[in-house]
C-alpha cells in the first residue's frame, strides 16, 4: 500500500489501483455524512479535486493522486457514508483508477514514511 | 493556544479526551472521543452534559431594573413573574439584533445569560445606558444538562428540580454550594442550566457524569442539536443586519410592548420593529430541507430557479442532522417564498441543488411545560 501527502492510500488491484483515505484522515474529519464521487470513466489529472467529503464539521476535497482514468466508484458510500469512518482502509474506499504512468506509484510514500509524516 | 481563556472545567475536558478549539476567546471542547454524531444522539436519547461557562452571567440590580432593561430589550420584563425566565434580544437603533439572551426574574434582581462572543459589548452597552448596577458574575461556571434523562439525574443531586417547569428558575443550596438553576437549554430537549461556583464546578460535573445516562457533549453536537431544534445561533442566523420580525422572533416581543400596548416601544429600533410587527417584513427566516444527503452550509446562496442569475436569499446555518438523518438548514428568503413547501435551489460547489422550505423545528421540542 502507498500513501500521499493528502492522506490517501492506493492499493493495487490487478492493473488498477483502489484509492481511499487513511484512518488518520478519517479521524480528523469526524463523522462523514456525505461523499460526492467522480464520474465513472472520467479522466483526471493529479491534484484535480475529484471527491468531496462532508463531515459533521466541514467539507473537504480529495485530490486525484496521479493522472489517470476512473474505472469504478464505491456506490455504497451514497447510502452509507459512515463506511469511511468505520472501515477507511477497506469498505470505505472511494474509487478505482487506471494510472497513466503506473511507475509513478512507486515514488509515493510507503507506510513507514506516511506514519513518520503524521507523527 | 495563547491568550485564550479557560473555564473551570478545562482540566476535566482534557481528562475526558476532548478535542479543544478556540471559540469566542475561550479554549472549548468541540467534541469528545465518541464524536459529534454519537454525542448528539446520546443527548436526545438520555442526557448530555455541556460546559457553557464561556457564556456571560450578569446581574442587574435595582428596584427599577426591569423597567430600565426594557429600554434596551423589546421583551416585557416588568411583566416577567418572579422565578421565571424569558428569552429576549438587545436591539440597535436600526432594528437589528445586537445579541440574544435569557433574562430571569430573581426577586430583587434580574439574572442574565448572554452569548460569549457578545458579552463584553453587552455589558458595556448596559453600563452605558442603564443607571442601575450591572454586575458581571465571573466566578461561576455554567453547566447544561440536556435530554430526557436530565430531570432524573439532576433530582438525585438537587432534590426539587422535578417540580420546575420549562423556563422556571431557582436558587438553592446543594452539596456543591449555592446553585442557580433554570429549566431551559439550547437543544430542544428538556433540561437544565446550572450555575455553580468555579471551585465546585468539577465536582458537580463529575457527580453528573457518574450517571450511566450522562455523557459529555461538545460544541459540535451543541450546534447540530440547536439547528435541528430550529434555535438561533447569534452571528449566523441573527445579527445586526436582521430584525426580530425577519428572524421570526416576533414571539419574543410581548403584546404590551407592541403598538397599542401599555408599554409600547421605548427600545432601540422600535420604529422599524413595531412597523414590521404591524405590516410584516420583506423577508423571513425559514427552515430548509435540501434534497439528497449533501449539507447546505451557511453562506450557500439560494435561487428561485435553476437558471436565475440573482440569489433571492442565503443559508445562515446548515449541517447534517443526526436525529432526522438528513441535512437541515435555515436561511432567509423573500416573504413571498417563505411558505412551507416552496421549492428553491441552493448553489453548492457550482451546482444548483433543490431545497424545500420547511416548518421549524425539524425535531419536536420536548420541553416540560
Amino acid at each position: 500500500m502507498k500513501f500521499t501527502e493528502e492522506h490517501e492510500w492506493l492499493r493495487a488491484d490487478g492493473d488498477v489501483f483502489v484509492v481511499g483515505i487513511t484512518e488518520y484522515a478519517a479521524e480528523q474529519l469526524g463523522d462523514v455524512v456525505f461523499v460526492e464521487l467522480p464520474e465513472d470513466g472520467s479522466d483526471v489529472k493529479k491534484d484535480d479535486e475529484i471527491v468531496v467529503i462532508e463531515s459533521v464539521k466541514v467539507a473537504s476535497d480529495i485530490k486525484a493522486p496521479l493522472d489517470g482514468t476512473i474505472v469504478a466508484v464505491n456506490e455504497k458510500l451514497a447510502d452509507a457514508p459512515a463506511l469511511v469512518n468505520e472501515d477507511p482502509l477497506g469498505e470505505g474506499w472511494f474509487f478505482k483508477m487506471r494510472i497513466d504512468d503506473a511507475s509513478a506509484v512507486e515514488a509515493l510514500m510507503d507506510e513507514a514514511a506516511y506514519k513518520a509524516m503524521i507523527s | 493556544m495563547p491568550d485564550l481563556k479557560r473555564t473551570a472545567l478545562y482540566e476535566l475536558h482534557q481528562e475526558l479526551g476532548a478535542k479543544m478549539v478556540p471559540f469566542a476567546g475561550y479554549e472549548m471542547p468541540v467534541q469528545y472521543p465518541p464524536g459529534v454524531m454519537k454525542e448528539h444522539l446520546h443527548t436526545r436519547r438520555a442526557a448530555g452534559l455541556f460546559d457553557v461557562s464561556h457564556m456571560g452571567q450578569v446581574i442587574v440590580r435595582g428596584a427599577d431594573a426591569a423597567a430600565q432593561l426594557e429600554t434596551l430589550v423589546p421583551a416585557s420584563l416588568a411583566g416577567l413573574g418572579e422565578s421565571r425566565q424569558r428569552y429576549g434580544l438587545f436591539t440597535n437603533d436600526d432594528g437589528g439584533i445586537l445579541d440574544d439572551l435569557m433574562i430571569a426574574n430573581r426577586g430583587d434582581h434580574l439574572f442574565l445569560v448572554v452569548n460569549a462572543a457578545c458579552k463584553d459589548a453587552d455589558i458595556a452597552h448596559m453600563r452605558a445606558n442603564l443607571s442601575c448596577p450591572v454586575e458581571v458574575v465571573d466566578d461561576r461556571a455554567l453547566l447544561a444538562l440536556q435530554g430526557p434523562a436530565a430531570e432524573a439525574v439532576l433530582t438525585d443531586i438537587v432534590p426539587g428540580v422535578s417540580a420546575m417547569r420549562f423556563m422556571d428558575v431557582i436558587v438553592t443550596d446543594s452539596a456543591f454550594g449555592e446553585v442557580w438553576i433554570s429549566r431551559s437549554g439550547y437543544t430542544g430537549e428538556d433540561g437544565f442550566e446550572v450555575s455553580v461556583a468555579d471551585d465546585q464546578a468539577v465536582a458537580l460535573a463529575r457527580a453528573l457524569l457518574a450517571s450511566d445516562d450522562v455523557e459529555p457533549v461538545g460544541l459540535g453536537a451543541r450546534d447540530s442539536l440547536r439547528l435541528e431544534a430550529g434555535l438561533y445561533l447569534y452571528g449566523n442566523d441573527i445579527d445586526t443586519g436582521t430584525s426580530p420580525v425577519e428572524a421570526g422572533l416576533s414571539w419574543s416581543i410581548q403584546k404590551v410592548r407592541r403598538t397599542g400596548g401599555d408599554r409600547a416601544g421605548g427600545f432601540p429600533g422600535a420604529e422599524r420593529i413595531l412597523s414590521e410587527l404591524d405590516n410584516g417584513a420583506s423577508r423571513r427566516r425559514v427552515g430548509l430541507l435540501p434534497e439528497g444527503r449533501a449539507p447546505m452550509r451557511d453562506g450557500t446562496p439560494l435561487f428561485d430557479s435553476e437558471t436565475a442569475d440573482k440569489p433571492v436569499g442565503h443559508v445562515t446555518s446548515g449541517a447534517f442532522g443526526p436525529t432526522v438523518e438528513r441535512p437541515v438548514s435555515m436561511g432567509y428568503v423573500p416573504t413571498a417564498m417563505a411558505e412551507t413547501g416552496t421549492r428553491l435551489f441552493g448553489e453548492v460547489r457550482g451546482k444548483r441543488m433543490p431545497v424545500t422550505v420547511a416548518d421549524l423545528p425539524f425535531t419536536p421540542a420536548n420541553f416540560k411545560r
